[in-house]
């Protein structure tokens, strides 16, 4: 078997030195009642010919986004990745290596990890950002634990235009850590007053800028409210590109930003492994969840890097730890970092504006169409457009036709019929020209 | 120094005038290694005998401080705040935690005194 | 003369006395590298993008102002800074990672390349069922081999790592005891556990409840019973344990839980041990996670990302997270919301459907050791940790006489005399070419060194091991102590200062006109 070693001479003659005759032997303390004789019923082992062969298939079976007119967000964006991206996180040193806890022996990893809780505190406008967490909604829903944790309260209050997964997984974290969430109804192409929702025993409001449905927003003036009140305002950000057109959240005021990061360096890969941003004040850094990579001198006096703040973890504090994380994104942390090294400052904007060119030309085609109305105002690169008839159905026309148009709303809202009519339409750099022509028309056929 | 009283947790408390200082001792602290950060309760909060005054963090370890005896915090030692080094260096002294108003001064004569703590920590080892 | 001995009169002579400082600070292949940030030229850029023609933005007058702040480099420059940073960086590629309980086996590349597929990269979660039937299909066969192996009928897949599913597992467990109308309000774990497990346990509201093992290093059975009773919620085990042990009365253990009402929860950190040899569900198990970034040669990745799933028994199924995979009229499809049988779903713990990029890294592992090289990989685990267990049983000081299962776990009585921490031992090991072993962990031994190779070492390799690791002992016991308090000696960083990284933090690079502000 290509993966094992050892040969039989080799497993003969450590048994003999170990002092045992079988293997079996090793397994003694295996009660009988509990041993598995025999081979579990699964497959025998393959080459790679055959799981190649075998997994093409599977593949071979979906509908890649970038073989057709490509059109979904809704918190996962597809993006180009620069070639060199992939080739740097596959080499054997940062693939294979393991966590950073012994410094002298992981630099290169505290490195990058420093070097990526910068950029991610510079494109949030915020003071301090974690090495990442598994992916949007849990740090969202650690942003809301630690907002707790700051204003010792225990009322949450969500934006209705908050990613329905992100509140989903605020309302799970809720029923088993104890705590309360209030979200407001969805509303797209209208405004919430969350200001009037905010109390003494408010411990934040978590928004989404873009939101949901599209639109942006100052959220400067609720952050004052919050803050009146002695809450905080926790700010969600889905699509990270966006930061590279818009005010970012730290600007607006707000006490934690909870995003995700996939946009930059990861593929969509089915939802999964994605990357969980989370940034917030310095003053607040002790109450952070997730790992940080700090900055210190060794011995000779040189610079280098260590994990530090360490005692807030699991493996530490144990029961008392802030949050039971134990694993960041890391590779997915370190193919973001890369990715923004290399567009740098000129890279992004120009790539953010390219999204939002998209989007535009997009949205001037297909509110066009009779029947069809863009309910947002704002937008980045993805909006709302309200359509005659149930979306769902729609796009699953559209998808026979080989156009993948977006996420009806009842997908994620499948309760509320008034938004049955809602279609999601994101699009980015990758969309041609051709590709919104194909949209386009195929709409308009659907609706006629 | 007779003063001094001490705790199964390592916590010491002497009297001055009407407050208590509440410390850990010299045994713990070489316990802990370098402490990095120290969190205080605040002014006029109320702490229970054997409940949880502060946390003292080291670079590997984050440990409970509780309180020798009950009573209302009337002072804290913001310097630890800024820079926690006073902890390892003089444990007993610059490196005091808080000062409790003491709520009954008998709570004091449960506790060790310095003798019975050496002898405490001899049968740690 | 041959050249062989022509070219040996042009050899330097090396004087040991002198260190030889280099004008870069470079040392070799060793290279010093600055922080992007310090890299970086106005207007630089890696990428060749258009600038996008006029157009009437509709930001809202949200435009952003000013400058982010991010370095322009080139892609020559940033491939040869992340080379560089590779460069120094440990990892499997390049030698025995020692370290117990998180089975550091090779990575195959083959995981790679078909993850890489872009008909499983480049698919979104939300595409209509009829585009992905593909990926359902892998996350169903990816199910039935788990399923298979722990023989449990359930399993949930979106929890991202070992931690995020022993919340799943913990959570599940509270649901199904407020179906039943209990309330009970404690979890224990035996002292050995790791930090995960009452962590966990305390997220979800329960107070933990230690139990203390027994001489053999096993969970004290008596101690269990005497602390069980109708207010826990579930035992929390690793099995293996934490030592390396199998938990050899472990059927005893699951029917004294059962017996309470309680739930049978298992750390499935070390099924590397027993996979293909023992089934969880054959213990009486109710709730295990897996770590498909330990017994299933995902990459560690430098910290991640991992995935975590949970298998679950008949009582807990109900309670499993969203989305659920089934087999319905059309094909596979998932259910989202907690309607119909996955009414009681304890509701998503995490966006979209789970860490997919992994599913078909430890699919491809699996398909490629079948049923037959599954149980291989356990015995030859197995069967490596207990040579180096004979092999060095009379250099340190073994925690526990007799066999051990993946990991053989020692203490530091051999230091005791020369006056060497474990810490101190661990860092000549870094001069030997060698990542540490677990250190300080479990925390049921003194100064605990716990080793962990792995089947996919050699037995060269661990033989180099076990002998780097005699000799080391020995000059440890000979009184060699100052060999230990310099190491490591070779690293491109020396002991770094923790203690002054944590009492003033610096958790990011500032320009430095903002730092010396700041310093004022």
């Amino acid at each position: 078997m290509r993966y094992l070693p050892l040969t039989d001479p080799d497993r003969r003659e450590m048994l003999a030195a170990i002092g045992v005759d079988s293997i079996d032997a090793l397994f003694a303390d295996v009660p009988s009642a509990a041993r598995f004789d025999g081979l579990i019923n699964l497959p025998r082992a393959m080459g790679e010919i055959e799981v190649e062969r075998a997994m093409s298939r599977m593949a071979s079976r979906n509908v890649a986004a970038g073989s057709v007119p490509f059109f979904i967000g809704g918190g996962a964006y597809r993006h180009h990745i620069p070639a060199a991206v992939d080739h740097l996180i596959q080499r054997g040193e940062f693939l294979t290596s393991y966590t950073p806890y012994q410094p002298e022996m992981a630099q290169g990893t505290l490195q990058y990890l420093f070097e990526f809780q910068t950029q991610v505190a510079l494109l949030t406008g915020t003071e301090v950002a974690n090495a990442s967490l598994y992916d949007g909604a849990t740090a969202c829903a650690e942003a809301v634990m630690m907002a707790n944790r700051l204003t010792r309260r225990r009322k949450a209050v969500l934006s209705g235009a908050l990613h329905p997964h992100y509140r989903e997984v605020c309302e799970t974290y809720a029923r088993f850590v104890g705590f309360e969430v209030a979200a407001a109804d969805p509303a797209p192409g209208g405004d919430e007053d969350l200001t009037g929702r905010v109390g003494p025993d408010t411990s934040c409001i978590v928004v989404q800028n873009p939101d949901f449905f599209g639109e942006i927003r100052d959220y400067s003036e609720l952050a004052r409210n919050c803050h009146d009140v002695g809450a905080l305002l926790v700010v969600v950000v889905t699509e990270i590109l966006s930061l590279g057109a818009i005010v970012p959240p730290g600007e607006m005021g707000a006490d934690i930003v909870a995003a995700e990061g996939q946009s930059l360096g990861n593929a969509l890969n089915f939802g999964g492994p994605h990357l969980g941003l989370f940034a917030s004040r310095d003053k607040f850094v002790r109450q952070m969840p997730g790992r940080l990579a700090g900055q210190t001198v060794d011995v000779d006096g040189r610079r280098g890097w260590v994990l530090t703040l360490s005692t807030r973890e699991q493996h530490i504090r144990r029961e008392k730890a802030t949050s039971n994380i134990c694993t960041n994104s890391g590779l997915c942390a370190l193919a973001f970092t890369i990715h923004l090294a290399l567009l740098g400052e000129t890279g992004l904007t120009r790539l953010a504006r390219l999204n939002h060119a998209a989007a535009v030309s997009l949205a001037e085609r297909l509110e066009g169409i009779p029947d069809v109305r863009l309910l947002s105002r704002t937008f980045f690169n993805e909006f709302a457009l309200q359509l005659p008839r149930p979306a769902a159905a729609i796009v699953d026309a559209l998808a026979e036709k080989g156009v993948l148009a977006g996420i009806p709303v009842s997908r994620l809202y499948p309760s509320r019929p008034e938004l049955a009519g809602i279609l999601l339409v994101a699009a980015t750099e990758t969309a041609m020209s051709e590709d919104m022509d194909h949209f386009e028309r195929a709409l308009t056929e659907a609706l006629s | 120094m007779s003063t001094f009283r001490f705790t199964r947790d390592h916590e010491w408390v002497r009297l001055d005038g009407d407050l208590a200082i509440v410390g850990i001792t010299d045994y713990a602290q070489s316990q802990l290694g370098d402490v990095v950060y120290v969190e205080l309760p605040e002014i006029g909060h109320r702490v229970e005998k054997g409940k949880e005054a502060a946390v003292v963090e080291s670079v590997k370890a984050a440990s409970e401080v509780y309180a020798p005896v009950s009573g209302e915090v009337a002072e804290i030692n913001e310097m630890l705040v800024a820079d926690p080094a006073p902890v390892n260096a003089d444990p007993m002294g610059d490196g005091w935690f808080i000062k409790l108003r003491l709520d009954d001064p008998k709570e004091l004569d449960s506790l060790m005194d310095e003798e019975g703590y050496r002898r405490f920590i001899e049968e740690q080892r | 003369m041959s050249d062989w001995s022509r070219a040996a009169s042009n050899r330097a002579v090396e004087d040991p006395a002198i260190e030889v400082e280099t004008a870069t600070g470079n040392r070799g292949l060793q290279i010093e590298e600055n922080l992007i940030f310090e890299q970086g030229s106005p207007g630089r850029c890696g990428v060749d993008l258009v600038d996008a023609a006029p157009f009437p933005a509709r930001l809202g007058g949200l435009e952003r102002q000013g400058a982010i702040g991010l370095p322009g480099l080139s892609e020559p420059q940033v491939v040869r800074h992340f080379t560089r940073l590779s460069q120094k960086n440990y990892a499997i590629d390049t030698g025995l990672y020692p370290l117990g309980s998180c089975t550091m086996k090779h990575n195959p590349r083959l995981n790679e390349k078909l993850a890489r597929l872009p008909g499983f990269a480049d698919i979104h979660p939300l595409q209509p069922a009829s585009t992905i039937q593909g990926a359902l299909a892998l996350v169903d066969t990816l199910a039935h081999w788990l399923k298979t192996l722990t023989g449990m009928p359930a399993i949930a897949l979106s929890p991202g790592a070992g931690a995020h599913g022993e919340l799943c597992g913990i959570m599940s467990i509270r649901a199904a005891l407020e179906a039943r109308g209990e309330r009970r309000s404690r979890v224990l774990v035996p002292e050995s556990a790791h930090g995960t497990n009452p962590a966990t346990a305390a997220a979800c509201g329960y107070s933990v409840d230690s139990v203390s093992g027994n001489l053999t290093g096993r969970v004290d059975v008596g101690a269990l019973k005497a602390k069980l009773d109708t207010d826990v919620a579930a035992l929390m085990v690793t099995n293996p344990n934490t030592c390396g042990l199998f938990e050899n009365e472990i059927l005893e253990i699951a029917a004294a839980v059962h017996a309470a009402g309680a739930f049978f929860y298992c750390d499935g950190a070390n099924f590397n041990a027993i996979v293909g040899r023992v089934r969880p569900a054959d213990l009486g198990i109710d709730c295990m996670h897996l770590n498909l970034h330990k017994t299933f040669s995902t990459p560690h990745g430098g910290g991640g990302p991992g995935s975590g799933p949970v298998a679950l028994a008949a009582s807990l199924a109900p309670y499993a997270p969203l989305p659920w995979l089934v087999h319905g009229p059309d094909g596979l499809e998932l259910i989202e919301h907690k309607k119909g049988e996955a009414n009681q779903a304890i509701g998503r713990l995490k966006g979209f459907h789970g860490q997919m990029g992994m599913f078909a890294r430890a699919l491809a592992y699996m398909m490629s050791h079948g049923a037959d090289g599954l149980r291989q990989v356990a015995e030859d685990a197995v069967l490596n940790a207990n040579y180096l267990r004979a092999r060095l049983e009379s250099d340190l000081s073994l925690s526990f006489p007799g066999l051990c299962m993946h990991e053989v776990l020692f203490d530091d009585r051999f230091l005791k005399e020369a006056g060497i921490t474990t810490l101190d031992f661990a860092k000549a090991l870094i001069d030997e070419g060698y990542h540490p072993m677990t250190m300080y962990f479990p925390l049921v031994v003194h100064g605990a060194l716990l080793i962990e190779p792995t089947e996919t070492e050699s037995k060269a390799s661990l033989d180099q091991f076990a002998g780097m690791l005699k000799t080391l002992a020995a000059k440890a016991r000979s009184g060699d102590a100052k060999r230990f308090h310099a190491a490591p000696r070779w690293t491109p960083r020396r002991r770094l200062d923790e203690t002054a990284a944590a009492r003033k933090p610096v958790l990011r690079w500032r320009p430095e006109a903002v730092a010396l502000q700041a310093e004022e």
